[in-house]
């Protein structure tokens, strides 16, 4: 009898559970940090405790490499092949918008709130990605290094302006201390360009594209501010302050550190690695205001719908799910990245009140600026990156910027003008 | 006299090492380096890079790099996928592309010459031209397997595989090869009743031990080196070859020892397959021939 009790019991609730692991909509999602161990547990966590908190989705993780990412979603769109969740680089998501590679995230506006802007994925006034994180960029020094050269220890309030900082350039050269005054970062390629150095641009006043119309790039990418940005960028490396394309990866990596550089343009992910190669008077400096403000890259890593997904509500549950300040925190213990909310931040280990890496949270909140939220970006970008690699290689500078203009017009053209 | 043409030869031999030596130092230290680079750790690794030492076994040294790679990514289970996925597609590809050439060598039918100059032709055409038109297809293609009927190839073996076993290549090195095989052979077994089948089996493939040789490496290249195929075809991590594996371990800060042991480990087959096709290679060579 006791038997009998027992395999009904069992069969009950065997019934029980596949019942409600048949009621649970499968929603693949794919992510780009195959290889990322630390990011990638704190990610199965967090989707370990969303399917078993709720009896309707069933989120499964696809990683890929963050490298072929990009391609291997463009490759899967047009095989008809596109996963429900997928995570976008906040500057690709309106081409793949656009593309109808993604549509809107149904998330309420009130799951936002207290979300650094840069986090939030906007095209066309709706919401299409959210991000756990932002990353930033900042000036890297130490204090011994300003106090040795006399240059004056720039805030969020004051940075330094052009004049200063190309003072401060040309005191680190003269000192013979540095094989070089300022490491901006030129053996990383690809989106560290547009990422890193248009704020720059748009500090002096122009900027990648005309951001009224989207429709072109005349003037913003070639006119009087952005030819004082090209004259500016290519002296970097006429007047020997900065290495150019050939620098050698390994020196971008720990250069720095070894005090082959008096400063270095560097993001938030990099600050651990300094902080515990022993420099103790390590700085973390605004970006100088070259007379339009100072501005930083913004938007990392979002998570949104496919265009074709049936369900987009299951993945606005999962979003919302993993909004979470403790996911949040447990992201940037992880993995060094700014948490998107305060309350987060004030749960880090680093980002807190008087944690190592407090300040990038503030020039994440003040100085970010997106890049242009267009479809045509992604072109744009690589143009960009092209234009700034020959003005350092010693192009010049009206010609190049006139020429990229032309191309990211002919593009923007071409494509009817990406619905703008 | 004797003695000067001695020392020339002598000299001469001396030279010739030398040259040999510098040649040999040339190709095998970017091996050297990538194995010694594989026990330091990153910072070592980096600041060597600039010295002798970076071909030496100094330092920091020790296995941590491969403990590292088998951590981050399925390393195995890549390895596997290409292994076989190379293998099999080899297989394959030396029995059907010396097929259609012994067609195109010895066999008498219309429009031969014209279909061997469009397979031939199609050596110019880069893949990339044709990899989108390839993925749209594949995506479509109807398959019968144990799992009963199903439509769409991706994320499979067969799709790393079919697509990739018929190649001009491989056809034209297999057809000029049987082009200066004696014809005498043929002709004989012909005229002793032998079937086509025959012919190609007993006759024509035993003596193709250096064409089957070079295919099969050139081949073998050509699939574990694969990369942009499996990236567009393949997004489950369960088929994944090495090549797309290689970027789990390109990160914010890139871990260049780990690299090092990743492509060490995945080095291994590649040299396994040479050294074993080499001596096959040499042992067909030695017994090619035809005796009067």
């Amino acid at each position: 009898m006791k038997l009998k009790t027992t395999l009904a019991a069992a069969l009950l609730g065997s019934t029980g559970f596949a019942g409600m692991a048949m009621a649970q909509t499968e929603l693949t999602m794919w992510y780009h940090g195959g290889g990322n161990e630390v990011e990638s547990n704190i990610l199965d966590g967090i989707v370990s405790e969303f399917n078993a908190a709720q009896t309707d989705w069933m989120v499964t993780v696809e990683s890929f490499p963050q490298g072929s990412y990009n391609d291997s979603v463009v490759a899967a769109a047009l095989a008809g092949n596109l996963p429900c969740i997928l995570d976008v680089d906040g500057p690709v998501m309106p081409n793949w918008a656009w593309a109808g590679y993604m549509q809107a995230l149904p998330i309420s506006e009130a799951a936002l709130e207290g979300h650094l802007d840069a986090t939030i994925g906007r095209y066309n006034g709706e919401v299409y990605s959210v991000g756990l994180w932002d990353a930033a960029v900042a000036m890297y020094t130490r204090q011994s290094t300003l106090d040795a050269l006399g240059v004056r220890t720039p805030s969020l309030d004051e940075p330094w302006s052009l004049e200063e900082f190309n003072a401060a350039l040309a005191a680190a050269k003269a000192s013979g201390d540095f094989e070089y005054a300022f490491d901006v970062g030129m053996a990383w390629t690809g989106e560290w360009y547009p990422y890193a150095f248009s704020p720059f641009l748009q500090s002096f006043g122009g900027d990648i594209v005309d951001r009224s119309t989207y429709l072109t790039a005349e003037g913003a990418l070639n006119g009087d501010a952005a030819l004082a940005f090209g004259e500016w960028w290519q002296s970097l490396f006429t007047e020997g302050y900065a290495p150019g394309t050939s620098q050698d990866p390994a020196d971008r990596d720990g250069g720095f550190v070894e005090g082959k550089y008096a400063f270095s343009w560097n993001g938030n992910w990099a600050g651990k690695v300094a902080l515990e190669s022993g420099i103790d008077d390590l700085l973390f400096l605004p970006a100088p205001d070259f007379g339009n403000g100072s501005t930083i890259g913004a938007a990392s890593w979002q998570y949104g719908v496919s265009g074709t997904w049936e369900h987009p509500e299951g993945a606005a549950a999962f979003v919302e799910h993993a909004l979470q300040d403790n996911y949040l925190a447990a992201f940037s213990d992880g993995i060094g990245l700014i948490p998107s909310t305060a309350e987060a931040a004030a749960m880090s280990q680093d980002y807190n009140e008087g944690g190592a890496l407090e300040v990038f949270f503030e020039l994440s909140n003040q100085q970010a600026l997106v890049r242009p939220v267009t479809p045509g970006y992604v072109v744009a970008a690589k143009v960009f990156e092209k234009a700034l690699a020959d003005i350092a290689n010693g192009a010049d500078v009206a010609d190049t910027l006139d020429a990229a203009v032309d191309e990211i017009d002919s593009d923007i053209e071409s494509n009817g003008g990406y619905g703008h | 006299m004797a003695a000067i043409s001695s020392d020339n030869r002598g000299l001469r031999l001396v030279m010739r090492y030398t040259v040999l030596t510098l040649i040999a130092i040339i190709f095998v230290f970017p091996l050297v380096f990538m194995v010694m680079s594989s026990f330091k750790p990153d910072l070592q690794l980096l600041r060597d890079t600039s010295s002798i030492r970076a071909f030496l076994p100094v330092g920091d040294i020790s296995l941590n790099n491969y403990f590292d790679a088998f951590d981050r990514a399925p390393v195995g289970l890549f390895v596997f996928n290409s292994v076989l996925v190379t293998g099999l597609t080899v297989l394959f590809s030396l029995f059907l592309c010396s097929m259609a050439a012994f067609s195109f060598a010895f066999l008498e039918w219309k429009g031969r010459n014209i279909l061997l100059s469009i397979v031939i032709a199609t050596l110019i055409v880069p893949f990339e031209t044709i990899a989108i038109p390839l993925l749209l297809m594949v995506s479509k293609l109807p398959w019968i397997g144990f799992e009963g009927f199903s439509v769409g190839w991706l994320n499979t073996y067969r799709v790393q595989i079919i697509p990739w076993i018929a190649d001009g290549l491989t056809i034209f090195l297999f057809v000029q090869y049987f082009k200066d095989l004696p014809r005498d052979l043929i002709e004989a077994s012909r005229v002793e009743g032998a079937s086509w089948w025959q012919i190609y089996t007993k006759v024509v493939m035993p003596l193709s031990g250096p064409v089957l040789a070079t295919a099969a490496i050139l081949k073998f290249l050509v699939m574990y080196n694969q990369y942009l195929w499996p990236l567009i075809v393949v997004q489950e991590e369960t088929y994944r070859p090495v090549m797309v594996g290689l970027g789990y371990f390109f990160q914010l800060n890139t871990a260049w020892g780990e690299i090092m042991a990743y492509l060490t480990i995945i080095t291994v087959p590649v040299l396994a397959f040479y050294l074993v096709l080499q001596r096959a290679f040499i042992a067909s060579i030695a017994s090619t021939g035809v005796k009067g």
